[in-house]
């Protein structure tokens, strides 16, 4: 890790505060590295998607199955991680939440969200064999982030 | 007309909401108003929650409109293309004679 990298981590149970706590969690952490409200909020929501993704299809909220959540902040972004400890997931295999016939469909509009909020958004296949979500916010005042950086790693599994 | 207020997130948020649509229909009343003046946050769930509500209240013959859409909702409901499959509204006179034009 780079010496002017702030790195933290921590380990949820799978419950539904997890996503409540995570999502306070890296709000604090998006503040403090000075980025404005409309992005605090874009993040938050993010950090919400991801959690209930791992707590939801990668945990099917098993209470003996943990999420993986860190947060690194460099010169240029924060970078958020969550990772489960499921089976694994194909982003391809994710329906896209606008098609017509998806529309009334009552989930799969997290991973949607993530991609519309982050500059750039990825699933990995994770350490644990479950699906890591990363993805990270440009510091405000840093140069823009290359765009087409989202989703094109796949693993087996469903989505949120 | 139902005022919803604060988040409507997984977990209570999104509950208290199914519970209570339920409960309506369950007294027969199928022509509802969702306030949601006072709701400042929506996750995926929520917006999960909105939808089965409309589908659930639609097939029993009735209908399930919107009220006073803050931003954060609003754009949330145009980024997931579900403005358009809602009814919104921002004035409650308006809203309500929209039931007995039918």
């Amino acid at each position: 890790m780079a010496p002017d990298t702030k790195h933290l981590e921590v380990t949820l149970d799978t419950h539904v505060e997890s996503v409540n706590l995570a999502e306070e969690m890296c709000l604090r952490v998006a503040e403090s590295a000075g980025f404005g409200e409309d992005d605090c909020y874009r993040i938050g929501m993010s950090v919400r998607e991801g959690v209930i993704n791992a707590f939801h299809y990668g945990n099917q909220e098993k209470p003996d199955k943990k999420i993986h959540l860190a947060v690194d902040i460099t010169n240029d972004k924060m970078t958020i991680h969550v990772l489960d400890e499921g089976k694994g997931f194909d982003l391809s295999h994710v329906p896209d939440p606008l098609a017509q016939e998806n529309l009334l469909s009552t989930s799969g509009r997290g991973i949607f969200l993530m991609r519309a909020f982050m500059d750039e958004f990825n699933v990995v296949p994770g350490r644990t064999g479950g699906a890591e979500i990363i993805m990270s916010k440009k510091l405000p005042g840093a140069t823009p982030v290359p765009e087409a950086q989202g989703g094109q790693n796949a693993t087996p599994q469903q989505g949120n | 007309m139902v005022d919803i207020g604060g988040r409507i997130t997984l977990g209570e948020g999104s509950a208290l909401l199914r519970s209570t649509i339920k409960d309506l229909l369950a007294e027969g009343r199928n022509k509802i108003v969702l306030n949601l003046g006072d709701v400042n946050y929506i996750d995926s769930s929520g917006i999960g929650e909105l939808v089965t509500a409309f589908t659930t209240v639609k097939k029993t013959g009735g209908d399930l409109k919107l009220l006073n859409l803050t931003k954060k909702v609003h754009d949330l409901l145009q980024l997931t293309k579900l403005f358009t499959v809602f009814d919104v509204y921002t004035d409650e006179n308006v809203v309500i004679r929209s039931f007995q034009q039918v």
